[in-house]
């Protein structure tokens, strides 16, 4: 196989070589966006990833951002994983660091439709302090969490969003600490747009990472996923199948609830999870203030 | 770029003009002593040339967002000292792993640890060698004055594009805050260096397919090639591949492009060697009081050279081996740690001379009549060669 | 020939400025020079100091070990630094704010002078430039002001060139 692969990524000569070079069977509406010589993927049967993915690159297909323009960060776990699968501009750079990349990505070529794609260990325990602060400055760019509740590749342990009570393999007599309330975090750091879905609202997702792809400043979104290996059947949630069912039974559609208000605690059958867009509001973005700053600069030191 | 002439300049000012000389149009720093100044003078000068300046939350995010950028198209650096640069090993690393190319300067100050914040100390140079894991290729500058500060940061950002890895200005806290005359040439006398570009078109392009000269060109993000970058072990697509065999292409490769070709990286300069029976080896300031050891030593009628390793890495290993079978006796090593330069002096003339060390613990530099003292004491035969353990 | 200097004052004196306007007059007058100083919170408040080694040829050792002059524009400067100083070393100081009993020590009341005739107080570090000048004939006198128009702060550049004339009209230019 000489080619490595066709960049027409719409033409019906695209799809013949794919199926020449026998990659694929060229009959998925993703393909264009995939790097199909990368799949399959690693991920777990049950796992929510291949479908907040999808959803992702749906809404990247719906915007009608073509994948030249598009880059897409992550960090390290199963969801790092995720931006070797897509056929854009794509990093899988160190554990926690997705957020600071994608702040120089960005800053050092605007044009880039850049998404951070990554984990909620990844980016509330060892990258927290990196988000927090780019959504203080409002970065103009999305950051997809998808939070399944534990460290996922590495064994099931705890991380800063498993319910207090879970029993992890760093937990085996249970959790005592209190999880991060992700929208609160994000909303009280300082992003335009706080959204949470499962990976069971789908449709709704997809809705809301348009609006995101289309916002500027710091977006966040917080997308729930079964984890069967590592937390699921520990816990008592069960396969990826029984988790999507208890996604679907239990959330509440509350786009009104205060970021404050929609803390989760996914272990109990019985609790709601609050869905929603909780904020969307507008601010300048760290590359306009710091634009008009420098005009200005430039105006009293009389330069070009 | 700053206007053409002489200057009065201090060593952290003429660093970020010789980064803005450089053509570098993004910066990323975290404020700490003795490095602050070099952030201060970018994010004073950086609206004039429409660059980017960010004060990061911390090193960890300084040294990622600098890779970011310069995967974005731009000439990126990061400044910092000893307790910001131990954070920056991590990314160092993905840097060195990813061939992306940037520039760190590291402002040495005692340590370990906090240490001695505001003094000068050289225990950083091990740290720029073997501070990330796995095996690695670098480069490392230590300029000794603020001209040769605007000088080795231009000539850092050169070799990180020609060669795609993040170069270390490795700087102290002497030269750094010294302020000395700093002559900036003319804007086209200034020879700057550029990233290879494919030159196939993106269906073809392999994004770590290496040249002859091991260094595969460089595609940027939004260039329509639809690179794929990774920290992990990863073959010519950029795909990661985590198996021993792609490892052994790989990380062979991210070595040898500096080893194979270390005669266009390497520098150093020597003083006196052509008549010497013995050569102090320094770098950075202490190169400085070096100098005037040799021409004291001199005096007293001791046959004194100096080599200075102008690149710490690149070492010249191959030089010392030569002088030791030219007939040097011994090399006496003077640096601001208790040994580290030292090993690769000992390792490099191979019992063919006697090495010895001249430490200092971080605080000041030496006086020139220090190491003329150890050369005395050498020459008496009272001083045992370091490998027995003197310090 | 090499010659070490040591500017040294209180926080806010401006000695430090003194040592940059110094420095780039030598390097207008073709000399080399490398300037250094106390750094970190313990340099401010406190006794300050510059250190300037200049010299015909290139200048490596860059510390000042026995300053041939040093200035001294605070009492607390003098006494912190005073022990630096060898048998040939010339100490020179502000006369209204210092006292020494050290022989040879030459000096003006700069202060006074800046405060009193100048009607500026800030401009005594200028003054003292001035006669160290003359004292001194290490660097040209235009060299001296072409480097105080570039680095006192914009709108000031007539009193500091006033303050430097001044001082230089006090020091014994017969020496």
């Amino acid at each position: 196989m000489s080619i490595r692969r066709s960049r027409d990524w719409f033409s019906p000569d695209y799809q013949e070589q794919r199926e020449e070079d026998g990659i694929g069977h060229g009959l998925h509406p993703l393909d264009n966006y995939l790097r199909k010589d990368r799949i399959p993927h690693i991920w777990c049967p049950g796992c929510g990833l291949g479908v907040i993915l999808n959803s992702y690159l749906r809404a990247l297909k719906n915007s009608e951002i073509s994948p030249e323009e598009t880059a897409m960060i992550s960090g390290i776990g199963c969801t790092g994983r995720a931006a070797g699968y897509v056929d854009v501009d794509s990093f899988h750079v160190t554990h926690g660091r997705a957020i600071p990349f994608a702040t120089g990505l960005k800053v050092g070529n605007r044009d880039l439709v850049t998404t951070v794609f990554s984990g909620d260990g990844d980016l509330f325990a060892i990258g927290g302090n990196h988000f927090i602060h780019a959504a203080r400055r409002n970065v103009d760019f999305n950051v997809i969490c998808v939070n399944n509740f534990n460290y996922g590749m590495t064994g099931g342990q705890a991380g800063p969003t498993t319910p207090k009570g879970a029993e992890t393999s760093t937990t085996p007599w249970g959790g005592f600490e209190h999880p991060f309330n992700l929208p609160a975090v994000s909303a009280g750091a300082g992003a335009v747009y706080v959204a949470r879905w499962t990976s069971y609202h789908t449709d709704k997702m997809i809705e809301s990472l348009e609006e995101a792809l289309d916002k500027e400043g710091f977006c966040f979104i917080e997308v729930l996923s079964p984890c069967p290996t590592g937390y699921g059947r520990k816990v008592g949630l069960g396969t990826g199948k029984e988790t999507m069912k208890h996604f679907k039974e239990n959330s509440k559609l509350q786009p009104e609830a205060a970021p404050s208000e929609v803390a989760l605690d996914p272990k109990d059958p019985e609790s709601d999870i609050i869905i929603g867009n909780f904020v969307n509001r507008e601010a300048p973005t760290y590359q306009d203030t710091r634009g008009k700053v420098f005009e200005e600069a430039r105006d009293k030191l009389g330069v070009e | 770029m700053m206007e053409p002439g002489t200057y009065f300049m201090e060593g952290n000012t003429a660093c970020a003009e010789g980064a803005i000389a450089a053509g570098c149009t993004f910066f990323a720093g975290y404020p700490i002593t003795p490095a602050s100044e070099i952030l201060e003078r970018i994010a004073e000068r950086f609206p004039e040339i429409h660059g980017s300046t960010l004060q990061m939350e911390d090193e960890l995010g300084s040294i990622a967002s600098v890779l970011g950028a310069a995967w974005a198209g731009r000439k990126a650096m990061t400044a910092t000292s000893g307790p910001g640069f131990s954070l920056m090993m991590e990314n160092y690393g993905l840097g060195l792993m990813t061939e992306t190319p940037c520039v760190i300067v590291d402002v040495m100050r005692g340590g370990p640890s906090t240490g001695l914040p505001t003094m000068v100390a050289q225990g950083d140079v091990n740290q720029t060698r073997w501070g990330t894991h796995g095996d690695v290729g670098v480069v490392v500058y230590a300029p000794s004055s603020p001209q040769e500060l605007f000088d080795y940061t231009i000539q850092a950002f050169n070799t990180a594009e020609k060669y795609r890895l993040p170069v270390v200005v490795l700087s102290d806290e002497m030269v750094s805050h010294m302020t000395e005359k700093v002559e900036v040439p003319l804007e086209d006398e200034i020879e700057l260096v550029d990233r290879k570009k494919p030159e196939e078109p993106p269906e073809d392009h392999l994004p770590f397919r290496p040249d002859d000269d091991l260094v595969p060109p460089m595609a940027n993000a939004g260039e329509g090639y639809s690179i794929h970058v990774t920290g992990l072990t990863h073959d010519e697509r950029g795909h990661p591949s985590v198996d021993e065999e792609t490892q052994n292409m790989l990380v062979p490769r991210l070595i040898d492009k500096i080893r194979k070709n270390v005669d266009d990286i390497l520098e150093y300069e020597e003083y006196k060697t052509e008549d010497a029976e013995k050569v102090i080896v320094a770098y950075g300031s202490v190169y400085r009081t070096a100098v005037e050891a040799v021409d004291m030593a001199r005096e007293k009628g001791y046959k004194v050279g100096l080599l200075r390793p102008k690149t710490i890495w690149p070492f010249p290993e191959e030089r010392i081996y030569d002088l030791a079978r030219e007939g040097i006796d011994d090399f006496i090593v003077a640096e601001i740690n208790f040994g580290q330069v030292v090993y690769e002096v000992e390792r490099t003339t191979g019992g063919a001379a006697q090495t010895h060390l001249v430490p200092r613990m971080g605080g000041n530099i030496h006086t020139p009549e220090e190491i003329v003292e150890r050369i005395e004491a050498i020459d008496r035969g009272e001083v045992p060669p370091f490998k027995e353990g003197e310090r | 020939m090499r010659r070490e200097l040591r500017f040294s004052g209180f926080g806010g004196q401006g000695v430090i400025l003194m040592g940059h306007i110094f420095g780039k007059a030598a390097v207008l007058d073709g000399k080399d020079v490398t300037l250094t100083k106390s750094y970190g919170p313990e340099a401010r408040g406190g006794a300050c100091s510059t250190d300037i080694i200049i010299s015909d040829q290139r200048v490596y050792y860059p510390q000042v070990r026995n300053p041939d002059v040093l200035v001294s524009m605070s009492q607390s400067a003098l006494d912190t630094y005073e022990n630096s100083l060898d048998e040939d070393s010339v100490l020179m100081i502000d006369t209204g704010l210092v006292e020494s009993d050290r022989k040879g020590t030459v000096g003006l009341p700069a202060t006074e002078i800046a405060e009193e005739e100048l009607g500026v107080k800030m401009v005594a570090n200028i003054v003292m430039l001035g006669y160290f000048t003359t004292e001194t004939e290490m660097v040209s006198p235009e060299s001296i002001k072409e480097s105080i128009r570039e680095q006192v702060p914009e709108g000031t550049e007539d009193k500091n060139i006033e303050a430097f004339c001044r001082g230089y009209e006090e020091g014994d230019e017969s020496k």
